[in-house]
């Protein structure tokens, strides 16, 4: 990586950082790295930040599509809208493997126990996207859908909710972006360090 | 083949005035069954050679209010031409001989029917719901339906 990218890097992760306890590590060690003369070949940044930037920029999604919002998914993860140029295009097909649980459909009653299970699978951090109106809050069927569940949240918390129905492929991406947003200002559990 | 043609045969074969062709109503003309005859009818439209409805379509049920209907779509592959045939029910007891001896595709139609509208299926060899869960209570396609505010411990008001 050479100097000038290594430097813009550093303010954009510097900009994001939230602890301030990281914060002052960070600008004593790079004190120290620019006494030396170092800077230029050595970047450093704290360990939060850097598992944040980590986490942000792979964010693997499920395999999961439950009705026709997940026409619109694929349409994202193929090649004209392409999610892969942020690094979710990697659809895994067991939720072991996954960070990112995008609902693309309507939630039923008989699919919540499943979901739910999909969701405890998943490890540790997720994050949820309630992708269309029927995630959302049950869209067309609120009313007279007396099999349907009026909102995933009901079962399993919601990170990012997207409108339409179904939502344009470019609100998902949109939804992705913000999410990468969310995970890339929270602070990493001290464990996770 | 024409309506007239299969009207005649079934009056002739089965001689009452409770089988009849019914072309009032907008939509397809249809056939009012007697309840106690849809099997030999059904039997007689596949079997016979002139008739040959070797395919069901579809089984469908309606909620009218004061009764129910079973409907039975039956196509003749040979003859390239298509029947309907209507049942009535009680409301109270709506049961009717299943159709699963006859035609296959039976099996999972009246499973549909019997899930969204409660009618019965005598004779059926696994009567049991097929969309909805299997703790599911009540028959979401009768007209005195309420949905239920709450399920397994899920809100959904």
């Amino acid at each position: 990586m050479d100097s000038n990218k290594a430097k813009n890097l550093e303010q954009i992760l510097e900009s994001s950082i939230k602890d301030p306890k990281d914060l002052t590590r960070y600008l004593y060690y790079r004190k120290k790295l620019k006494e030396e003369g170092l800077s230029d070949f050595i970047s450093i940044l704290p360990l939060g930040a850097a598992i944040n930037w980590a986490r942000a920029n792979s964010v693997w999604p499920l395999t999961f599509g439950i009705a026709c919002c997940a026409i619109e998914m694929m349409a994202v993860g193929a090649s004209k809208f392409d999610l892969d140029r942020f690094g979710s295009g990697v659809f895994r097909a067991t939720p072991r493997q996954t960070d990112l649980m995008i609902v693309a459909g309507t939630v039923t009653y008989k699919l919540a126990p499943r979901i739910k299970k999909l969701y405890e699978q998943m490890p540790s951090p997720k994050y949820v996207i309630a992708m269309g109106a029927c995630a959302s809050s049950g869209g067309p069927y609120t009313q007279l859908g007396y099999q349907v569940i009026k909102g995933v949240d009901k079962i399993i918390p919601v990170d990012v909710y997207i409108p339409g129905c179904p939502p344009r492929p470019e609100a998902l991406i949109d939804a992705v972006l913000l999410l990468q947003d969310k995970i890339s200002k929270t602070i990493p559990q001290q464990e996770a360090i | 083949m024409n309506y007239e043609l299969i009207s005649s045969k079934l009056n002739e074969k089965f001689s009452t005035n409770q089988n009849q062709l019914n072309t009032s109503t907008a939509g397809d003309p249809y056939f009012l069954i007697n309840k106690e005859q849809l099997l030999p009818i059904c039997q007689y439209l596949k079997e016979n050679e002139e008739l040959w409805f070797n395919f069901l379509k579809l089984i469908t049920a309606v909620d009218q209010g004061d009764k129910f209907s079973s409907v039975y779509h039956l196509y003749s592959y040979k003859y390239e031409f298509g029947i309907t045939l209507k049942v009535d029910l009680e409301k109270t007891n709506p049961v009717v001989d299943s159709l699963c001896g006859l035609y296959k595709a039976a099996n999972w139609l009246e499973r549909e029917c019997y899930d969204l509208m409660g009618i019965i299926y005598k004779g059926h060899p696994d009567l049991r719901r097929i969309l909805l869960p299997l703790d599911w209570q009540g028959y979401p396609l009768r007209k005195d339906y309420v949905a239920p505010t709450e399920y397994n411990g899920i809100d959904n008001t």
